[in-house]
């Protein structure tokens, strides 16, 4: 099989140009979709049957429990590509991955104990959904530590793949925790097809944020995935270009 | 075969070994990863009493007694059986007939007696105009989430 | 905004403290990564 294609597409500096102009458009549209949500969940949106005003706290808690799995699916195919490519920017998009991801499943779970409070009358319980969040938060948090305890960039960025890949098997976990356990925890409302969940006038706003949050922590992503290129590549011709064209600018203003 | 297909073989087999283990693991710690109990799990087969346990269900529909102060007593089922339940102490907001909970307490002369009262509710969110028109929202709880533990694990 | 919508029902703290929160967690992811890259382009022209 012929892999040029995919090795050209994985170019340091045409990604460095391609995020470069991919990324002011995913922040600014994410940013809009986030505040048409926010107002939307907050104002717009009627109070809930049982929860009342506590229910809104479902536009936060959901977007980012929904982000930290699917970066950690991101952080572990970008490993595997990574290990079997030995390629740099599957390297440079694993290890941005992780702090993002970290930052969202931190969110959910301080959301969900802020929520879990009110409604159900503790922050914390250790069922199977809450306990395997957590975890998900410590293997981010291992991919990281991981990355920093290594000097060589490329030898670390092997560890953490395989880290990465590992702790894969504990994203089917924390999804399906709710059907295969009893657990404090509710079923899943966004993915649960047939009956009506939510009514389309709470929905609404939730869908908004989870784009926006899909486009806010991919631009995050590219940015980070950019200043690990810059790092790795510090010596090459490009990058030297690139520094003294941007450095120089910086100078005169 | 060449580098990469070898390290490609290595990885889906490393993916491949975590996957059977985790179907093994499931298999034999599933019992120990059940949050709570059902009524089902209690009635059929006997816990001692004095074991501290949680207990799981809906509060049934014209069960609920209040005592004094802030004592409660009602009915707690799943979808098969039902154990009544009595419990001394501040409830969560959410607590209400239909309403599903959490009880952890232990089995005194057939009546669990709880210590802590969590309620659970489930993933259906309305507005309280559409919830009244529904039959099956307000009041109504599916009892589908709470399964029996002896039943899962045999 | 009427003050009936701050005290969102009584759930005031935590409805605004998640809100809060995640503010502070999406500014974060936007701001980090932007001041990584000034740092970045520091070092680099020291280095020439």
């Amino acid at each position: 099989m012929n892999w040029t294609w995919f090795h050209r597409l994985g170019s340091p500096p045409s990604f460095y140009r391609f995020a470069g102009r991919l990324a002011p458009w995913l922040g600014g549209f994410g940013l809009l979709l986030l505040a048409y949500g926010w107002y939307a969940g907050l104002v717009l949106a009627p109070p809930d049957y049982q929860q009342k005003d506590a229910f809104r706290i479902i536009y936060v808690h959901v977007p980012a429990a929904a982000v930290s799995l699917s970066l950690y699916v991101l952080m572990a195919v970008a490993g595997a590509v990574a290990l079997i490519w030995r390629m740099k920017l599957a390297e440079a998009v694993m290890v941005a991955t992780a702090p993002v991801g970290a930052s969202f499943t931190a969110l959910a779970l301080v959301t969900g104990m802020l929520w879990g409070k009110p409604m159900w009358g503790a922050y914390w319980v250790w069922d199977a959904r809450l306990t395997s969040e957590l975890v998900l938060l410590f293997l981010y948090c291992g991919v990281i530590g991981l990355h920093a305890a290594f000097d060589d960039a490329r030898a670390g960025a092997r560890a953490c793949a395989l880290l990465a890949i590992v702790g894969l098997v504990n994203v089917p976990i924390v999804h399906f925790s709710v059907e295969w356990w009893n657990s404090l925890h509710q079923g899943s409302t966004v993915l649960k097809f047939g009956r009506p969940a939510i009514s389309a006038d709470m929905a609404r706003p939730l869908y908004a944020g989870l784009l926006a949050t899909y486009c806010l922590c991919a631009h995050a992503i590219l940015r980070r995935a950019q200043n690990e290129l810059l790092l790795r590549e510090r010596n090459t011709r490009w990058v030297r270009e690139l520094a003294t064209e941007l450095g120089g600018g910086a100078r005169v203003s | 075969m060449t580098k990469r297909q070898k390290r490609m073989a290595a990885v889906a087999a490393l993916v491949a070994g975590l996957a059977l283990a985790a179907v093994f693991g499931f298999t034999a710690f599933r019992k120990n990863m059940m949050y709570f109990y059902t009524p089902t799990d209690i009635v059929e087969h006997k816990v001692a009493d004095n074991a501290r346990l949680r207990l799981g269900g809906l509060v049934t529909v014209g069960s609920l007694k209040r005592g004094e102060g802030l004592n409660v007593e009602f009915m707690l089922a799943d979808c098969e059986k039902s154990l009544p339940v009595r419990y001394d102490g501040i409830l969560p907001d959410l607590f209400r007939e239909g309403q599903g909970i959490v009880a952890t307490g232990q089995m005194k002369d057939g009546v669990f007696v709880a210590d802590e009262v969590l309620a659970k509710h489930d993933e259906n969110y309305m507005p309280p105009e559409l919830a009244k028109s529904l039959k099956t929202a307000d009041g109504q709880h599916s009892c589908a989430p709470f399964k029996s533990v002896m039943q899962a694990a045999s | 905004m009427s003050p009936e919508f701050w005290k969102m029902g009584g759930y005031a703290l935590y409805v605004w403290g998640s809100f809060g929160i995640a503010a502070g967690i999406y500014l974060w992811n936007l701001i980090a990564p932007r001041l990584r890259r000034r740092a970045i382009l520091e070092t680099l022209l020291d280095d020439e």
